[in-house]
């Protein structure tokens, strides 16, 4: 499988990346390259075995359902870009 | 006293504790040889002010008799670690001004254990790359040069490059790194110390910038085995803020220290014999074999058969997960925001990001995003999940045999910077001998084992069972004795 320019700017869209046509086009390049690559794994016979999920075998633990966290509005914010009234603000996104 | 730069960590606390010196006395030799390091560009920001309120509180509290494990010893911390109220970038624009408003559960272990921070060191970013060519911050300068005359300036290695750099250098005793592909053990190799990845989920990753959560593990870097020991038992420990922590007691890894490997049966992986092997690598390679023969171990060749396949593996699991991982940079609750005139909000994003993320780092995203798109998730990511299966089962099946693999740590000595930033997949090469230990959560080391011909460090790599750190160490420590590595790089910063 390989990338052409519109499926790199279908990527950078999906992946909320502006780019320019130049920026794509020396993508095209080098993305085709990784992902001729990476397609050696279709050599490997991978029938009948399952993903792996977990790397070291471990249990998902289960807690009392019980706040342990929160009331630190201020601390949240305190890196916003932009914030007020104790919120985020961000762009109109409705007219 | 000896140059205090000179101690190590074990030195350091030991010296304080006897009353030899004060953790004021060290701390400022620190400071200072951080100050005289700058041409190093190793730190992105410099806190003697924390390293030196921790010398005197340790000062302090010995007065009254109480010492903690690491009183008075100053340590860097990699910029991956966020750190409370001192800005944490992980190297890229896309965080420049961050000031965290909590600490990672490491750098709180390691403080509440006595040590202070020099400050926040350089590194590539996101922690991705393998020179430390991609940091938005600049290039870290290895304090190594080959001895052709040359100055030519060499990687340290990466992503922990500011780590390795700093304390190859005696800017800092130890440091904090993090391992995703061989992010510790590579640049460790490359300037002569040592650092230990250890087992997945033995270190917190609370607090830890993230970039591929299956394969991020911290671990220490120090100048000798005994400091990666002391410093990763301050490390390691369950934490409940971390669903992948591992709920196991910490052993007493320093204490139990051996050199010997009587008993001890080493595994040499067939595969590793890569094509276009420089023939000092294998003779570095067979040199460890006879160390560790000395030791006592037996050694034994092994097949690990799905070898080749780790590194497309990795680079398919891993960009998959940052890209994930890294949607949270928006531009709404943290780091910076780029809103061009008239924008909305998708705008908003798409602008940020674009500004934001290095070429390295837009690079694996979009690799990711596209393995993880609909109709190529299966052919990618899942087949990728399924052949990491297969080589994690390739470890298991030779750990029935043997106790410990040895490898050289890296395919060749640090090479120049800009050698091989043209080339993405050239770069990625470089970690073919420590992404498969990544890729199956295994506990793995680097130690220095000799020089090459241009007079640069090489670095071996011991590879343990799950949990197995000290089987890993005590394999270091066999090496480390044996080898006589006391080669530093002469000052000329």
């Amino acid at each position: 499988m390989s990338v052409d320019a519109t499926i790199v700017r279908k990527i950078a869209s999906l992946a909320r990346i502006a780019a320019s046509e130049e920026e794509v086009a020396a993508l095209v390049p080098e993305l085709n390259n990784i992902l001729g690559w990476v397609e050696q794994l279709g050599e490997v016979d991978t029938d009948g075995i399952e993903p792996m999920t977990a790397v070291i075998p471990n249990t998902l633990r289960l807690r009392e359902d019980k706040i342990t966290d929160g009331d630190i509005r201020d601390k949240v914010l305190a890196n916003a870009p932009q914030a007020e009234h104790g919120f985020f603000t961000v762009p109109k996104v409705i007219e | 006293m000896t140059n205090a730069t000179d101690l190590t960590v074990a030195e350091i606390r030991d010296g304080f504790r006897d009353g030899e010196f004060t953790a004021r006395e060290i701390a400022e030799e620190f400071v200072a040889a951080v100050e005289a390091g700058r041409a190093l560009n190793t730190f992105i920001v410099e806190t003697p002010e924390h390293a030196l309120a921790a010398a005197d509180a340790a000062d302090q509290e010995r007065e009254s008799g109480a010492v903690r494990p690491l009183s008075g010893v100053p340590l860097g911390i990699k910029d991956l670690f966020c750190t409370e109220g001192v800005q944490t970038t992980a190297a890229s624009h896309i965080l420049e001004g961050f000031v965290p408003t909590y600490e990672s559960t490491i750098t709180e272990r390691l403080f509440l254990a006595g040590a202070g921070m020099l400050g926040k060191l350089n590194m590539d970013q996101f922690a991705m790359g393998s020179s430390n060519e991609t940091s938005y911050f600049g290039n870290v300068l290895s304090p190594w040069r080959r001895n052709d005359g040359g100055n030519a300036a060499l990687a340290p290695g990466g992503s922990s490059g500011g780590s390795s750099a700093a304390i190859a250098a005696r800017m800092v005793p130890a440091a904090t790194g993090t391992d995703t592909g061989g992010s510790i053990r590579q640049p460790a190799a490359f300037t002569g110390i040592c650092g230990i990845k250890p087992t997945y989920g033995r270190c917190s990753r609370w607090g830890v910038v993230a970039f591929a959560s299956s394969l991020d593990q911290a671990g220490p870097m120090a100048r000798d085995v005994r400091d990666c020991a002391i410093l990763l038992e301050a490390m390691s420990g369950f934490d409940r803020k971390d669903a992948t922590s591992l709920d196991v007691p910490v052993p007493a890894w320093e204490a139990a220290l051996n050199g010997s490997l009587k008993g001890k049966t080493i595994g040499i992986p067939k595969e590793y014999r890569v094509d276009n092997m420089p023939a000092e690598i294998d003779a570095l390679w067979e040199r460890g074999i006879a160390l560790v023969k000395d030791a006592g171990a037996e050694v034994v060749e092994v097949s690990l058969p799905h070898t080749h396949y780790a590194l497309p593996t990795y680079y398919i699991i891993a960009p998959a997960e940052a890209s994930s991982n890294l949607a949270r940079y928006d531009g709404v609750r943290y780091g910076l925001r780029d809103l061009p005139e008239g924008a909305n909000l998708q705008d908003m994003y798409a602008a940020t990001r674009a500004d934001g993320f290095g070429p390295e780092v837009k690079r694996r995203i979009m690799i990711g995003t596209y393995v993880l798109s609909a109709g190529f998730y299966d052919a990618y990511y899942t087949k990728a999940q399924k052949v990491r299966a297969l080589i994690a089962r390739d470890f298991e099946q030779a750990f029935e045999t043997v106790d410990l693999l040895l490898t050289p740590t890296a395919p060749s000595a640090a090479f120049a910077l800009g050698e091989k930033s043209d080339d993405p997949l050239a770069m990625y090469l470089n970690d073919v001998f420590t992404v498969p230990a990544s890729l199956a959560g295994l506990p793995a080391m680097s130690v220095p084992a000799g020089l090459d011909a241009q007079g640069l460090p090489l670095g071996l790599q011991i590879i343990g069972k799950p949990l197995d750190e000290q089987g890993v160490l005590d394999a270091g420590l066999a090496i480390e004795q044996r080898a006589g590595f006391t080669a530093r790089p002469d000052p000329w910063w």
